[in-house]
């Protein structure tokens, strides 16, 4: 309490010294970068759309495929989700750290890996389907519809638990004796205490998961395609990459861009996604839900959701080991490129969410224009990398062959894709620092790059380094933009193992899609430990 | 007619706190001692909020330390989060008679008569949030009153208010238990606020809690644990 109102004093009060030139300067030039991304590539694809021809009927069915399939995606999440995160909230058992912690790792899964995994386990020749044929059924098809689906839920429903669970550790631990002493039952629990918050939490991460089905694109171009099961994304990709139609490519990102946008605006109006704070680890004690009943749905459910989210993986894993000492040799060649792409991308995404972070803290202290900037940042999310990839490409092709340019340009859009992420990250611990300490070293005689050295640099390291670390992880495994753009003698390792896949070659593309990992892992850790270095923090 | 703490040991990471000593009923008792000395924590095991290590808690004579928290004799105010944000004070005080909140009319009745009792008739109808601190600890006051249990325990409800408020809401709290011949059990950081309201001051310190004294007679003589907390 005390230290709230000494922060919001301080805020208030923060020193009325003119803008530093320097972060005004660095934070326009990142706002800049961010909107030529964006809105930029946006108005350059605009410029090419001819709305006289409208959507074909294929286009419509897109659009339908693309809604339907996000919609029923996000219900089945957060349906799911809700009951996961109370069992989660209320239960205390052995593992339960290490559930909680692997909810969060299906977010750095490259999602090329998840379909593999996905596809080993429900899959035509999975573990389902060879259980189903041995008694005598047919075995299931994962491809279209139903298969964008599960591996949509398999992706969003562990950030939907982690949400939603952040809401019931957010209820004050007193509120849980009270109920105690005032003799709750489950019922009045949920009616008092969990219902409003669920209110409040479920309408944010059922839209921020619409959101990202909305733009997801590996899990549609996999499992996906044809006529009944094309995304709009992969419209847009067909039309680029085998059509050539630039102009139907450029109308149907124009749409992706609206719905994006309005999804997103939407999002951030009613919810602040921070599936990164962390404080998961210790629930408050509770006295409800100890009855016979709702102790056995709840072990039943956890362990459902514990297979369902670690089959997949724990499979990739048993059949990736024994093909990962004789990997084709297209492998290692696209193992560097994805590392050429992704430690850039991660330096510029934390370099360009610092910038914006640094401008907005300053702008706080003066006028309301810091929550916009914030927005700006957010856009990113709302942007599709093929939206961004189509306006590149009408931008560039007048001057060069994009196709030639294909490495920056794919580090430029996931730097991008990574932005909102980082900035998430970074603000606040850069907001923390400057509130808490940017005065004491001001008072002190520090000034400009002294000042963030000594004062700001050390408390906002961790904070940078895992930035980093998500956005390389990030960045390595994504397959969006390089499908657009990559010549056939050029390809990221998931790329490489999307073609693998493609070709039947499963075998040799588990044993790549864990190589994937382990280099996604690796540099996750390396700039996460970086961070970490040091510095007594703490 | 006691409260008894029977070798009870607790526990909480590197904390421990022993308390080995007898409690008589009627009495208005002050919790004095250090922050982080364990006040709150001896609260707490008696509310059935923290299991202890080892050792008993009697209540008049019964074994209580497995009981639940609602089976309780006590009622115990925070120092924050005592209302639920998304209820009236009504609605919040009501939840003292019935957790479903399905309150027949003399039950209603009731509730008017709570909120007249801690001076905020009328003001039934507000969410906390447009309620000031006090006034918001008074709607918990007025719960607790309905309760009738017979020990009430404060973990320092008051301590975000000034001076002459705390001490309006301490003669509150202490007409309230005199009317019910109650029990008050009290977290203080204050000497003054013990002399305010208690009888009697146990002194919990160095991961002990000390049988209770007369208050006046502690502090005229304050034993060196005391005096090197109050600096004396």
């Amino acid at each position: 309490m005390a230290d709230r109102a000494q922060q919001i004093t301080l805020a208030r009060n923060g020193h009325l010294s003119r803008p530093s030139l320097f972060k005004t300067l660095t934070g326009s030039a990142a706002l800049l970068v961010v909107l030529l991304l964006t809105l930029g590539t946006v108005a350059a694809v605009a410029s090419h759309a001819t709305v006289g021809r409208g959507f074909t009927p294929a286009d419509w069915a897109a659009i339908r495929f693309t809604v339907t399939q996000a919609l029923l995606s996000a219900t089945l999440s957060v349906a799911i989700a809700v009951p996961t995160a109370r069992a989660l909230a209320r239960r205390r058992f052995p593992g339960r750290q290490v559930m909680v912690a692997l909810l969060g790792a299906p977010f750095i899964l490259p999602a090329i890996v998840a379909v593999l995994g996905i596809v080993s386990v429900w899959g035509r020749s999975g573990l389902i389907s060879e259980g189903l044929t041995a008694v005598g059924l047919s075995p299931l098809n994962i491809y279209g519809f139903s298969g964008v689906v599960l591996a949509h839920v398999f992706f969003n429903l562990p950030l939907a638990t982690r949400l939603i669970l952040q809401g019931w550790m957010a209820i004050p631990a007193e509120h849980f004796r009270l109920a105690a002493e005032l003799g709750f039952t489950s019922k009045d629990v949920s009616r008092q205490l969990e219902r409003p918050m669920l209110r409040a939490a479920v309408p944010g991460a059922f839209l921020l998961v619409f959101l990202l089905c909305l733009t997801s694109f590996a899990v549609a171009l996999s499992l996906g395609g044809g006529p009944r099961a094309t995304t709009i994304e992969l419209a847009i990709y067909q039309a680029l990459r085998f059509d050539f139609d630039l102009s139907k490519a450029a109308l149907l990102s124009l749409l992706q861009f609206a719905l994006c946008t309005a999804t997103a605006g939407a999002t951030l109006a009613l919810a602040k996604p921070t599936a990164f704070s962390i404080g998961l680890d210790h629930p408050p004690a509770r006295w409800d839900g100890t009855e016979r009943s709702t102790r056995l749905v709840d072990t039943i459910l956890l362990l459902a959701v514990a297979l369902f989210l670690f089959a997949p993986l724990v499979s990739v894993i048993l059949r990736g080991l024994p093909p990962l000492f004789a990997l084709p040799p297209q492998v290692w060649p696209s193992l560097l490129n994805s590392l050429l792409i992704a430690v850039p991308a991660a330096l510029l995404a934390t370099a360009l969410a610092l910038a914006l972070a640094a401008l907005i803290t300053e702008l706080s202290r003066r006028t309301g224009a810091a929550a916009l900037l914030e927005a700006v940042g957010f856009l990113a999310l709302a942007a599709s990398p093929f939206v961004i990839g189509t306006g590149l490409f009408i931008l560039l092709n007048p001057v060069i062959d994009p196709f030639k340019l294909a490495l920056p340009i794919t580090i430029a859009v996931n730097a991008t894709m990574s932005l909102p992420f980082a900035l998430r990250i970074l603000l606040p611990a850069l907001q923390r620092a400057e509130d808490h300490y940017g005065r004491l070293g001001a008072s002190l005689g520090m000034t400009g790059l002294t000042l963030f050295r000594i004062a700001i640099w050390p408390r906002i390291k961790r904070a940078a380094g895992f930035a980093a670390g998500l956005s390389a992880a990030l960045s390595m495994g994504d397959l969006g933009v390089i499908a657009l753009f990559a010549p056939p003698d050029f390809a990221t390792l998931p790329l490489t193992m999307y073609r693998l896949m493609a070709a039947y070659q499963m075998q040799a593309a588990a044993g790549a899609a864990l190589l994937l990992v382990g280099t996604s892992l690796a540099l996750f850790w390396v700039f996460d430990r970086g961070g970490r270095l040091d510095h007594n923090i703490r | 007619m006691t409260i008894t703490f029977d070798k009870l040991e607790l526990r909480q990471g590197e904390f421990s706190l022993t308390a080995d000593l007898q409690i008589e009923e009627g009495h208005k008792i002050a919790l004095l001692g250090p922050s982080g000395g364990g006040k709150s924590t001896l609260l707490s095991a008696l509310a059935g909020f923290n299991t202890p290590q080892s050792g008993r808690i009697l209540w008049r004579g019964e074994d209580i330390t497995g009981t639940h928290p609602a089976q309780r004799p006590v009622t115990l105010l925070f120092q924050d989060h005592n209302l639920f944000p998304h209820l009236s004070a009504a609605q919040n005080i009501g939840l003292g008679l019935r957790p479903d909140l399905k309150l027949s009319r003399a039950e209603h009745d009731t509730v008017e008569q709570a909120l007249e009792q801690v001076g905020l008739k009328g003001q039934g109808a507000k969410r906390p949030a447009q309620l000031s601190g006090g006034q918001q600890q008074r709607v918990a006051i007025a719960r607790a009153l309905l309760r009738e249990k017979p020990i009430l325990m404060l973990d320092e409800p008051f301590a975000a208010l000034g001076p002459a408020l705390k001490h309006e809401m301490l003669d509150l709290v202490g007409a309230i238990v005199d009317a019910a011949k109650a029990t008050l059990l009290m977290v203080t950081h204050q000497p003054e606020d013990a002399l305010h309201i208690s009888d009697q001051t146990l002194l919990i310190a160095e991961g002990k809690a000390h049988a209770p004294q007369d208050t006046r007679t502690l502090l005229a003589n304050p034993p060196l644990v005391l005096r090197n907390y109050l600096g004396t």
